[in-house]
């Protein structure tokens, strides 16, 4: 077997890697991502704006909690997005650092510090619910804790990724705790199922039909789907300018070079 | 409305925050637009 037959891929195209990196041209990206970005901004602020309006003047209060229970819309979709955002900054992570994938580096810098805004929205938001609810701003429950760690983690990110002065090195720290942090994501969803918190448990699940009042779950798809394509969009604005602004720096190391030639 | 303050408050963070990162994206998009877009014209010119 010779060095070729190891390091290039099989001729099917099958490789993962391969096939993963016929994405990563970074020319390829801006043209895509600059198509589909004014959808995705567009749809995602009409079913924000829907969910939020639907669940703050039209959904129903609930009998317990009262209009607090509005809340939700807001501080559902952002919990959904703390997660799922730190998946997505974990899936980069994984591609950076088995495939070397060369946008995945920058699309995890990005997602960092806008995961962290969502999960700083889902912490303000559930601390703003607690205190008419369970009559304090913040309680040490296993679900509250959790989610602060995982905010904790997505600072680590943004800091450890932008603490050396070669940036490989920095993706390279940064997606190695990123990777290490995912086993927060299964603490965070089942510590209410494992300890008995003060923080409800799920009312919707992907296996089993949801709990709650369909007049309330419509405004929350809304408003979750809505969020989702905004976070979206504000990662793919940021990673189009990333990769412009490196292309900036090469464009002007190369001059300097010229020049000193 | 019950608990009036802590909805609006909640409600005002959830448009503040994901609005306030929407525009600094935006505005860091085009500003690399922009400075690629000369980088490249004094490149060739």
């Amino acid at each position: 077997m010779d060095a070729s037959s190891v390091v290039a891929p099989p001729p099917s195209g099958r490789n993962p890697g391969r096939s993963l990196h016929r994405f990563a041209n970074p020319g390829r990206f801006l043209r895509l991502s600059g198509a589909a970005l004014p959808w995705l901004a567009a749809s995602g602020a009409v079913l924000t704006a829907v969910g939020l309006v639907w669940g703050l003047f039209l959904a129903p209060a609930d009998w317990q909690q009262g209009d607090a229970v509005r809340i939700m819309y807001v501080h559902v979709p952002a919990a959904w997005l703390a997660s799922a955002g730190y998946f997505g900054l974990a899936l980069c992570s994984l591609l950076s650092l088995v495939w070397r994938h060369p946008l995945a580096d920058l699309a995890a810098a990005e997602i960092g510090p806008v995961g962290a805004g969502f999960t700083a929205l889902c912490l303000l938001t559930g601390s703003i619910w607690g205190k008419p609810m369970w009559g304090a701003w913040w309680v040490w429950d296993a679900r509250l804790t959790s989610v602060l760690v995982l905010f904790f983690l997505y600072l680590g990110h943004v800091a450890l990724v932008r603490a050396f002065d070669d940036p490989v090195r920095g993706y390279r720290s940064g997606a190695i705790l990123a990777l290490v942090g995912v086993v927060n994501l299964p603490i965070i969803k089942f510590s209410v199922d494992w300890w008995n918190t003060l923080h409800q448990p799920a009312t919707i699940s992907f296996t089993g039909a949801p709990t709650m009042y369909v007049g309330m779950l419509w405004p929350l798809l809304f408003a979750a789907i809505g969020y989702t394509l905004v976070f979206a969009a504000i990662v793919v604005a940021r990673t189009r300018a990333a990769v412009m602004e490196r292309r900036i720096r090469a464009l002007l190391m190369a001059r300097a070079d010229e020049a000193a030639a | 409305m019950t608990h009036l303050p802590y909805v609006v408050a909640a409600y005002v963070l959830g448009m503040v925050i994901p609005g306030t990162f929407a525009l600094a994206a935006f505005l860091r998009m085009r500003a690399a637009q922009r400075r690629l877009a000369a980088t490249d014209r004094r490149r060739r010119g």
